[in-house]
């Protein structure tokens, strides 16, 4: 068998193990950018007057500076500025979580904007709060109207998780990377990361379909927004 | 004479510019049928969202059996809503829910009742529209008409004293016309007090107690309906009715 | 006061250097990457079975790998067939086709939604295949991809970054050595990020000028 291959096969527990907390930061960051989002994105829509520019501001301002610079900024920066101790491994969800945040606050509040108005006249109509009109009508439709923006969403939060590297994050890449430079084998291992990678997306996007059929509403046609 | 279940005294509304409503004042006693006649464009549904405060009065009174409302304050807007019920042109049917959800959600998460009290009430309002059958399909498994029935159906669980419908039967086919029009009627027939917009001048005839002609915001004339279509008063009145009657019977 | 000449004198000039070489990296790959990006659109297309097969699989891989995977592609596993880079180059490089493969779904999704009556005219008109992809689809098309492939650079504006991890010494890079010589961390990545965001804010606002000058009256963006 070519060295190649061995170094390949060797490696691949290693490398799966690290898939393991690739997933891990990604379905954290997103579960923690979901429960920020959604508050945002109806604080966007439905939130006062004075609340909306400040979402607009949270929107500019984590989706206008790169993973990396805010990677260290937390890490190197507030953490020590604030004495908290924080591993790598939680810097990176909290950061990949509020960058994600700024970006589902979007999908959601284009898929709050698309439903037509007479969805919350009704519900209010009924004697509905817009707390619970909120809460019980427009959200279920929006929710499921994002999930395709959900799986956009997915495989760039699980690419971006590999430049939780740089704070030394033991996924794919730290991995890889380590391996190679002891092994010289670095094409292969890059290219065996590749692949992992592309399985990963696969079955995400995969899932989320799945997801999408189970939870669609029969005879509904979903209209792009 | 007995009081009005309704008042709504001087109602103005203004988009921009433009003034919708112009200090409209109508009243309705128990049991009544109220048809708003007018041109698109009157005013019609604007008058009758704010009459539950769907849309936001400029100025303007509204009692429910007397009692005022302020429509400022939460609790007491969704408590008044809950006793209106609004009938919409386009259903507002809550698209991601089933027909018998859509009448429970309301009677759940707003009055609080238990699950299966919601559900049983909630059948037995759909079988009332004659849709007994079609309780577990989605709003867009069903046909306009039937839509329309399970939105009727929904307002009648929350027991309301009062209905709001607006132009229920535009938006449908006309062979689904009727289907609706049946519910409406018995539902008047049970004594329901109704207010509502429609350009269904027979049916108008046959039963309202009065009709409202509306035109730019202002109420023109109210009166009867063999008043109002025979012998009205206004000449904008007279004009609108023969060329609404001259359009149905075209239909027919 | 001691912050401030400290900025002065020592981050200024450092972050502007930073800054320079980060302008220097992204202009480059931003015009090779949508420019490549038309051609693999147009291939994928237009192209035949063969072809666009191969464009669709190029698009795949590079859309699917993360982009920091494929800079040590280029910077780190290149030497392994004896291909030596630097690490401006690899950025360049990796940069490029990395931005072409998104790109070219923008433009891809665009050249289909113009009409095919527009082809047949073309054509009865008595132009060529290639004149007409060229003088009068990719026209249209190019101003329905704008606001895909103006997000695209923003990304890229913000993944130039990534160029420090293979120790290619931009505006992230920088700050990284000013900060760790200064434990200035936070006051230094908030210098950093704010020249980010006038980057992408910049960036963002010319390619709203440009979507407003190129747009033409009744030919409306629909989301495809
Ligand atoms: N939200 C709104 N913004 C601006 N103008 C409106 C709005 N809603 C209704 N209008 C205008 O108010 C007028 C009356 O509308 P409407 O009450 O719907 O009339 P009708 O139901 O009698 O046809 C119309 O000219 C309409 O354009
Ligand atoms: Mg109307």
């Amino acid at each position: 068998m070519p060295e190649s291959l061995l170094a390949v096969l060797d490696a691949l527990p290693y490398l799966l193990e690290g898939s393991f907390i690739t997933l891990v930061v990604v379905l954290g960051a997103m579960g923690f950018g979901f429960c920020l989002a959604v508050p945002l994105a109806v604080a966007q829509v439905y939130g006062p007057r004075w609340l909306r520019p400040l979402v607009a501001l949270y929107v500019w301002f984590f989706r206008g500076i790169p993973l990396l610079v805010f990677l260290f900024l937390f890490y190197f920066g507030l953490c020590t500025a604030l004495d908290i101790n924080l591993s790598a491994f939680t810097v990176a969800v909290v950061v990949l979580g509020l960058i994600s945040a700024a970006y589902q606050s979007q999908i959601f509040r284009g898929a709050i904007m698309s439903l037509p108005e007479g969805q919350l006249k009704a519900a209010r109509a009924l004697g509905m709060s817009d707390a619970k009109a909120i809460l019980f009508i427009i959200l279920p439709q929006a929710l499921r109207l994002s999930i395709p923006g959900w799986s956009n969403e997915y495989s760039i939060i699980l690419k971006d998780s590999a430049v939780t590297y740089a704070l030394g994050v033991a996924e794919i890449m730290a991995r890889t990377h380590f391996v190679a430079t002891r092994t010289y084998q670095h094409m292969p291992l890059y290219a065996a990361a590749g692949a992992i990678f592309l399985v990963l997306t696969w079955l995400g996007i995969r899932g989320l379909r799945y997801l999408e059929e189970k939870v669609r509403i029969p005879g509904y046609s979903h209209h792009e927004f | 004479m007995e009081e009005p279940i309704l008042k709504v005294e001087g109602i103005k509304k203004r988009y921009g510019k433009k003034e919708i409503l112009r200090g409209t004042s109508l009243s309705i006693r128990r049991g009544e049928l109220k048809i708003l006649i007018g041109p698109s464009g009157a005013g019609k549904s604007t008058l009758l969202q704010c009459i539950n405060f769907l849309v936001r009065p400029d100025a303007g009174r509204v009692w429910l059996e007397g009692k005022e409302i302020h429509h400022a304050q939460g609790r007491e807007l969704h408590h008044y809503r809950q006793q209106v019920g609004m009938i919409f042109q386009d259903f507002n049917l809550f698209d991601h829910l089933t027909a018998l959800r859509n009448v429970e959600i309301a009677l759940v998460k707003v009055r609080r009742m238990s699950r299966n009290e919601a559900h049983d009430r909630a059948m037995a309002e759909l079988e009332r529209v004659g849709l007994g059958d079609h309780v577990q399909k989605y709003p867009a498994q069903l046909s306009g008409g039937q839509k329309q029935r399970v939105s009727i159906a929904r307002a009648l669980a929350m027991d309301p004293k009062v209905m709001l419908l607006d132009e229920p039967t535009s938006a449908l086919d006309p062979e689904l016309i009727g289907e609706v029009l049946a519910v409406i009627r018995d539902l008047g027939e049970l004594g329901m007090t109704m207010l509502m917009a429609t350009h269904q001048i027979a049916f108008a005839q046959a039963l309202a107690n009065e009709i409202v002609f509306m035109e730019d915001g202002l109420i023109v004339e109210a009166g009867p309906p063999e008043k109002i279509f025979g012998c009205a008063e206004n000449e904008r009145t007279r004009e609108f009715c023969s060329k609404v009657m001259e359009l149905y019977t075209d239909n027919r | 006061m001691e912050e401030w000449l400290y900025i002065q004198n020592e981050a200024a000039p450092a972050l502007f250097r930073g800054f320079w070489v980060s302008v220097q990296l992204i202009i480059p790959s931003a015009t090779l990457g949508l420019l490549l990006g038309i051609l693999v659109g147009i291939l994928r297309v237009f192209g035949n079975r063969a072809v666009s097969a191969a464009a669709n699989l190029y698009v795949t891989l590079f859309r699917g790998i993360p982009l920091i995977v494929q800079l040590f592609v280029w910077y780190f596993g290149l030497p392994y067939w004896n291909i030596y880079l630097t690490p401006f180059t690899a950025a360049i490089l990796g940069f490029s086709l990395c931005s072409a493969a998104y790109h070219s779904e923008y433009i891809r999704g665009a050249l289909l939604s113009i009409k095919r009556g527009q082809m047949l005219a073309a054509h009865s008109l008595g132009f060529t295949r290639t004149q007409t992809i060229f003088s009068v689809i990719l026209p249209q098309a190019m101003r329905r991809a704008l606001p895909g492939c103006g997000n695209e650079i923003i990304y890229l504006i913000k993944y130039s970054s990534l160029a420090y991890m293979i120790t290619c010494i931009e505006l992230t890079g920088e700050g990284k050595i000013l900060a760790s010589d200064s434990f200035k961390f936070t006051e230094v990545f908030l210098l950093v990020g704010a020249c980010y965001l006038v980057m992408t804010t910049l960036a963002t606002l010319l390619l709203q000028a440009l979507e407003a000058r190129l747009r033409l009256p009744g030919f409306e963006h629909r989301s495809f």
